[in-house]
């Protein structure tokens, strides 16, 4: 579950990880009214307003409707105008941003719609570093993965420069220690106050990220500000699905909206579903044969337009749910079941399907394989039901026919 | 000849809910040996079980079965009553791994783990726990380990198996039985199947497995299914250059899967660029593995793998 900048910040800032000080606004008049209360604070005459959505980039991103406008923007007109100039040029921004739609590199095309602003105290900055936290999977362990090259997206760091990658792994029966710190700041060039800073900084994020649950902890750019400080400038989390039921406080910053709305309606009924590109629908047992089956469509010419795994342990009202939130999506011009029965009875499957036909009506080709656990019934089932339906014996000739259904 | 389980493996159920009593039910009419269970809250009481055998299991049985499996407190009370060196766990996820550290405190040999959803800073602290055990734990997320007609110890269905000369090797429960069914119909029988997960840590991986059929007399060719996530094809693949003289076939599920999308399994995701179908398929090719072009050529491409030495 990802969550935005603010409150990935709120949670930082809860665990003492230092963050720029900053207010969360929806309204054109929240964001106003946010500029002078920080200005005070801070002593600080620049603030930056930060447009709110799930996707990285946003500070090279552009508005749809303003191409000329960022969605992180550096307010300076506080410097000499004061706070009423700063807070004039919060509005004018505001009344851009908000509702408008965001594009970047990681929205895709369509982009995303703003509808927070954070409004944050501008930082002196010396440095600009790297820092996440994430699980290496090769050795069962979280890692500090850290670079000089802060600002800059990590992956092509990765890629041209992989000697400026630092790892650090974290033992989960120790967490960080102390000269894994200093080496650390060491590497990254620390030294006098932010030496000092980093060690407190790297033993506290390493912890948070694990305690936390996080997914991903990543902080870009990291910066070391010009009196010394090792602060958060931006904050990016998402958190394991699997352990929210222990961190209720989090569980509450979830935002729907940012959510596609037939992932979420499947979510809500225990499936597992990701909306795809292409036009042919399909409904799968086991995440591992449904990845399957997007690839045997496409193999054989066509495009998925869908993931969806009903799980081990599916009822019939689950596999009714699957198939209507399939048949809801407009791209799809046909829908491919394809089952294997072991602990998932095929019976039940066909019962499901059977549900969901008569509640919601079939307009496009249906093919059905079957194979596994009571077969044979789930196959007499349907062709006792009457449904308009195309019989596969395997896979591949599942994915062959469906295809040529929807030609 | 098999690994990990046989006929004499006997085997404790830790966690026994719903879940926990179907499926051992279905081993038990199987004919695995079943001993007892772990479940504190019932720790003294007797489970029956009793039903029609299944015949495609262990051979030789009548048509029925009757047994009554004892409920312990602890592994530790129901190993030094049973004398079981195998478990299997069912344990809901926020104590499952508190569950498979216990087992190795205990000294269980084997621990498979079939939950679903733990989470992985609790997996990481079980994976730690182990260093220095004899324990080995296959799984979580894993529909378990089976040699057929002898132990099935999991969630799988037992009788699409048959017994033979094929090592599986798997990250995904459908996916395995489609490549169990292919091969059975194909002729070629099993030696051992193992559910490796689909959880991103995980307690026996692609290598130890190759490992264990390289080094079975029994065992003549291996496939090995996987999906994107992760490096451990690709370090399979490097293993598989080095180390094994038997022949391997394989499939990757996901070459159509978007980047940064969790794909219904914790560990089938691809960040950072890595973990794509591609660079494994590539490795394991360039490994001298055979690779099955869709699902459906899961079998015949292990047929070709073995008929090419």
């Amino acid at each position: 579950m990802k969550v935005h900048e603010y409150q990935a910040k709120k949670l930082m800032k809860a665990r003492g990880i230092p963050v720029p000080e900053g207010r969360v606004a929806t309204t054109v008049d929240a964001a106003v009214a946010a500029v002078r209360p920080l200005m005070e604070e801070t002593g600080n005459k620049v603030v930056v307003v930060k447009s709110q959505i799930h996707a990285g980039g946003r500070g090279k991103g552009r508005f749809n409707e303003h191409p000329d406008l960022g969605g992180v923007t550096v307010v300076t007109a506080g410097i000499d105008g004061g706070v009423s100039a700063a807070e004039e040029a919060v509005r004018g921004l505001a009344e851009k941003m908000l509702g408008s739609t965001l594009v970047t590199v990681q929205t895709g095309p369509e982009g995303k719609q703003v509808n927070r602003l954070y409004i944050e105290q501008g930082i002196g900055i010396d440095r600009e570093l790297y820092l996440s936290v994430l699980l290496d999977r090769a050795t069962s362990r979280f890692i500090i993965m850290a670079s000089t090259e802060g600002g800059t997206e990590i992956e092509v760091v990765a890629e041209e420069t992989p000697e400026k990658i630092l790892r650090v792994e974290i033992d989960p029966a120790f967490g960080l220690l102390d000269y894994q710190a200093a080496q650390l700041a060491h590497d990254l060039g620390l030294d006098g106050d932010s030496h000092r800073n980093g060690l407190k900084f790297f033993k506290t994020i390493a912890s948070a990220a694990v305690e936390l649950d996080t997914d991903l902890l990543e902080i870009n750019p990291l910066v070391v500000t010009t009196d010394g400080r090792v602060m958060a400038l931006d904050g990016k989390m998402s958190f394991e699905a699997n352990a929210l039921y222990r961190h209720p406080e989090v569980a509450e910053m979830r935002d729907e909206s940012e959510e596609d709305p037939a992932e979420l309606e499947a979510s809500e009924h225990g499936l597992s579903f990701i909306k795809l590109d292409g036009s042919i629908g399909c409904m799968v047992n086991g995440a591992g044969l449904a990845m399957a089956t997007m690839d045997i469509i496409k193999y054989v010419g066509g495009e998925p337009a869908n993931f969806l795994d009903v799980g081990g342990g599916a009822t019939a009202d689950k596999v009714a749910a699957a198939f209507k939130i399939i048949t809801k999506d407009p791209a799809v011009k046909g829908i491919f079941v394809n089952i294997f029965g072991g602990i998932m009875q095929c019976d039940v499957i066909a019962k499901g399907v059977i549900d969901a036909v008569k509640e919601v009506g079939l307009e496009v080709p249906l093919v059905v394989r079957l194979e596994g656990t009571n077969v044979e019934l789930g196959k007499q089932l349907l062709d006792e039901s009457g449904l308009d339906l195309v019989s596969a014996a395997d896979m591949k000739d599942g994915a062959v026919k469906i295809l040529e259904l929807t030609k | 000849m098999s690994v990990l389980v046989d006929k004499d493996t006997k085997v404790l159920v830790q966690g026994m809910g719903k879940t926990g009593r179907f499926h051992t039910d279905t081993a038990l009419a199987y004919g695995t040996q079943m001993v007892g269970a772990v479940h504190p809250s019932r720790a003294g009481t007797t489970e029956v079980f009793e039903g029609e055998t299944d015949h495609s299991g262990v051979q030789g049985r009548g048509d029925t079965y009757h047994a009554e499996l004892p409920i312990f407190r602890s592994v530790a009370e129901a190993v030094a009553e049973t004398g079981a060196t195998a478990s299997v766990v069912f344990v809901p996820p926020p104590f499952a791994a508190d569950a498979i550290m216990e087992a190795a405190a205990a000294g269980v040999e084997l621990v498979i783990a079939i939950t679903e959803g733990i989470p992985v800073a609790d997996m990481v602290i079980a994976k730690r726990f182990l260093v220095g055990t004899d324990t080995r734990l296959v799984g979580p997320n894993c529909p378990g380990v089976i040699t057929p007609q002898e132990c099935k110890i999991g969630i799988m269905p037992g009788y699409i198996h048959q017994p033979g000369k094929i090592g599986v090797v798997s990250r995904s429960g459908t996916l395995t039985y489609e490549a169990v069914y292919q091969l059975t119909n194909n002729g070629l029988g099993q030696t051992t199947a193992i559910g490796i997960g689909g959880d991103p840590v995980n307690g026996t991986n692609f290598v130890d497995c190759l490992s264990l059929f390289n080094d079975d007399p029994e065992t003549e060719g291996v496939i090995m299914i996987g999906e994107i996530g992760g490096t451990a094809e690709e370090e399979a693949a490097e293993w598989i250059e080095q180390n094994m003289t038997k022949p391997v076939a394989g499939f990757i599920a996901g070459t159509t899967a978007p980047p940064g999308k969790r794909m219904g399994h914790a560990g089938a995701i691809i960040s950072g660029g890595q973990g794509t179908a591609e660079a494994k398929i590539a490795a394991l090719t360039k490994a001298g593995v055979v690779m099955a072009p869709t699902p459906t050529d899961m079998g015949t491409a292990m047929q070709e793998a073995l008929a090419a030495r």
